[in-house]
């Protein structure tokens, strides 16, 4: 918390077909560790993450991102009719690598996700918890100094989950600044250290998550965040 | 972006690939545009390969109704005609598109029908039998496409003191197409036509149709050759177009026409001696 | 008709090299007007599917509409540009099998950029954004997705070819039917059908039925390996 934040959105509003999503939104993301985005669906979370990424601009406000470079992993995960190792050599298409360079950052991000074997394999024809892991193995080689998760284990098996949360703590570890958004409020308290609540396209509350998943103190965040009983009790044991 | 770059290149490779049509060096050729009853006759197939032999030059023939094979030499795509349709040929002379026209040789025209012959013209003349055509209303089908068969259909009519426009009915089907599907649409109505002899003869899916009357003076029909005018199209291949025409009226170019027959019969006599050149 | 039929596959066998010639020219001819129309019909369709530019929607609609241009109009247009007369008579391609091409591949290009144009806004909707995320160039991205679609494409070519080879208004008018030169399975077709050899016209009829199939196994073979090793 001490370093200048990877993330500064200040006063950021967005309307997208007439419909306002993002209103004044203002937060900051600490260049370390990992921070959670949570908030009822029609929050705004998933335009916020895009509206980081630079894929919508905003109507209004100021957005600032980096140093480094991000990536982002989409809920669906964006995979084509080729390679596993081609669809992580995709990423690097923008940066000036050598054949040599690329090849060895493609190889060494596969073998992270445990996937070097299948290098060669179609990427289509992967599980689902594979091709999650592919998408992770696509964000790593571009070795980011951000990476935005957008839902990353929402259609996955608790297995599949637990490989992809793993993962995720590693890059944090290695030192990525990790902005998740998720349902799964286990996920947040098990791989989070910092929580935003976003209702309505603003941040009403924000905080360590060991004391915001217990114990909100906005009505906003309360709301949702009792609506979903049985994860709060989990998240306040864990 | 290895697979990128391939994804492009062999994309690109098959397109080439289909592109590169062998490209054999061409002999020297001509373009020849002729009716549809000279090409269906069969009698390009027996000779243009004895011209070839000799001179090395390929023939290319387009065939087109008379009309469409005039007005595509007047546009400079071809560099000989071979046409039977003397006003329009003269008409072609007349406004310098060609500096002269030759008898090549003629066949004849006959007129067929159903052999039952509802109409009854078995044996007329060529006169009594389109008058009688019209009286009886016999279904009739008529080329439509501005070619020589069509233009002495129409002057048979004049001749027989028909007028088509007033006289024209559910009976007279104008088709707009070549001597052979004329003559396929004639027997699949069982209808009267006009054709040339060579077609007749070369037609295979006749059905119940045979010749009713011929030999009538009025049935003869001349083909002329000419050499499109260079002087109003440079790119026509003078050399080339006048040693087809030349040798066309030659006696080794006559013997050939004359020597094409099916199942015994000619189907052209040559006529460049005798009409004079 | 069963005399027919029957004279038909007597005449199979003893069709000769004239037609062997003719089917080749035909196959080559379509082949190359199909290459062209992917070379231009896809960049086409993928920018139609891809970038957002004033008269998009029109092009569209006119790509569509042109998937069914009737091949007799093709070949008039073309006769008169290609005509001696015509602003482009100085190629000398009138009657020619470039001629030909050049006017199938007027029919096969909108057929190519029209099925490009879908499926391609279809790979747009799930890849477009993640693409951009990645920092992709615009020229970039769209070979990406054309790299993702290409064996959709394969369809596309073969939808191209079936017109292409089937088609008799447009070779017919700028080929001219020259016997040996640019006489193609179907304008042999409809000559032998107007010399009243049916039987004859059918055993070509068969022939050329014989070349579209083949082609389409092939390419039925090539998609149904890609659908396995890809999904």
């Amino acid at each position: 918390m001490s370093a200048a934040p990877v993330i500064r959105l200040d006063g950021v509003s967005l309307s997208l077909g007439g419909r306002p999503i993002l209103d004044r939104l203002t937060f900051d993301v600490p260049a370390r560790g990992v921070t959670a985005l949570i908030g009822p669906n029609g929050a705004g979370k998933s335009v916020t993450l895009r509206v980081i990424d630079g894929l919508l601009r905003p109507d209004s406000g100021a957005v600032r991102v980096g140093p480094g470079r991000t990536a982002f992993v989409f809920q669906r995960t964006a995979l084509i009719r080729a390679s596993a190792a081609a669809n992580v050599a995709l990423a690097l298409g923008p940066l000036k690598l050598s054949r040599r360079d690329r090849r060895e950052r493609v190889a060494a991000a596969l073998a992270r996700v445990g996937l070097f074997e299948r290098a060669g394999d179609a990427a289509t024809r992967f599980s689902g918890g594979e091709q999650q892991r592919l998408a992770l193995a696509r964000a790593w080689a571009l070795r980011p100094t951000l990476l935005l998760l957008d839902e990353p284990t929402a259609s996955l098996d608790p297995a599949a989950t637990a490989v992809v949360e793993d993962l995720v703590a590693e890059m944090a570890r290695a030192g990525t600044a990790v902005l998740l958004v998720s349902h799964n409020l286990g996920q947040v308290a098990r791989l989070a250290e910092r929580a935003i609540v976003l209702d309505a396209g603003r941040a009403v509350e924000q905080g360590p998550t060991r004391t915001i998943l217990p114990s909100p103190r906005t009505p906003e965040a309360r709301a949702y965040l009792t609506g979903e009983l049985p994860w709060t009790s989990y998240a306040a044991a864990s | 972006m290895d697979l990128l770059r391939r994804g492009v290149l062999s994309l690109a490779l098959a397109a080439g690939l289909a592109a590169a049509v062998p490209a054999r060096a061409e002999p020297p050729s001509i373009v020849v545009a002729s009716t549809t009853s000279t090409e269906q006759s069969g009698l390009f197939k027996h000779i243009l390969p004895l011209f070839k032999d000799k001179t090395g030059i390929e023939v290319k023939v387009v065939a087109l109704g008379t009309g469409q094979a005039l007005d595509a030499a007047r546009r400079g795509d071809a560099d000989v005609v071979l046409v039977h349709d003397r006003a329009a040929e003269d008409k072609f002379v007349a406004e310098g598109f060609a500096k002269a026209r030759k008898d090549v040789m003629y066949n004849d025209f006959v007129v067929i029908g159903p052999k039952a012959d509802p109409a009854g013209i078995k044996g007329a003349g060529l006169q009594d039998a389109f008058r009688k055509l019209a009286e009886a209303k016999a279904p009739f089908v008529s080329r439509g496409d501005r070619s020589g068969t069509h233009s002495a259909e129409l002057r048979a009519w004049k001749e027989a003191g028909v007028d088509l426009a007033a006289q024209k009915g559910d009976w007279y089907r104008d088709v707009g197409q070549g001597m052979g599907p004329a003559l396929n649409t004639a027997s699949a109505l069982n209808a009267y036509i006009l054709a040339d002899r060579g077609t007749w003869l070369s037609f295979k899916n006749r059905g119940e149709l045979t010749v009713l009357v011929e030999g009538d003076s009025k049935l003869f029909n001349p083909y002329g050759v000419m050499l499109v005018n260079p002087e109003k199209h440079p790119t026509v291949k003078v050399k080339e177009g006048q040693a087809f025409i030349d040798w066309l009226v030659s006696p080794e170019g006559q013997t050939a026409i004359a020597n094409y027959k099916i199942g015994g019969e000619p189907l052209f006599f040559p006529s460049a001696d005798k009409a004079g050149k | 008709m069963t005399e027919t039929l029957h004279e038909t596959f007597a005449r199979l066998w003893t069709l000769d090299r004239d037609v062997i010639a003719i089917a080749w020219l035909s196959l080559r001819v379509s082949l190359t007007a199909v290459g062209l129309g992917l070379l231009f019909g896809i960049p086409l369709g993928s920018l139609v599917a891809v970038a957002r530019f004033p008269g998009r929607d029109a092009l569209v609609a006119v790509l569509n509409a042109f998937m069914g241009l009737p091949p007799v109009i093709v070949g008039l247009v073309l006769y008169l540009l290609l005509s001696r007369s015509g602003p482009l008579g100085g190629l000398g391609l009138l009657f020619t099998p470039g001629a030909m091409v050049a006017a199938q591949a007027v029919l096969a290009t909108p057929l190519v950029a029209a099925l490009t144009r879908q499926v391609v806004a279809d790979a747009e909707a799930h890849l477009g954004e993640p693409l951009r995320s990645l920092r992709l160039s615009a020229p970039r991205r769209a070979l990406v997705l054309i790299y993702d679609v290409r064996f959709s494409l394969v369809t596309a070519g073969l939808a191209a070819f079936g017109r292409a080879i089937s088609e008799i208004g447009a070779v017919l008018v700028v080929g001219g039917n020259i016997d040996g030169h640019t006489r193609t399975m179907t304008t042999a077709i409809s000559l032998e059908t107007q010399k009243g050899d049916l039987s004859l016209a059918l055993a070509l009829g068969v022939v050329l039925m014989g070349l579209v199939l083949t082609v389409n196994a092939a390419a039925a073979l090539l998609r149904g390996h890609a659908a396995r090793a890809y999904g």
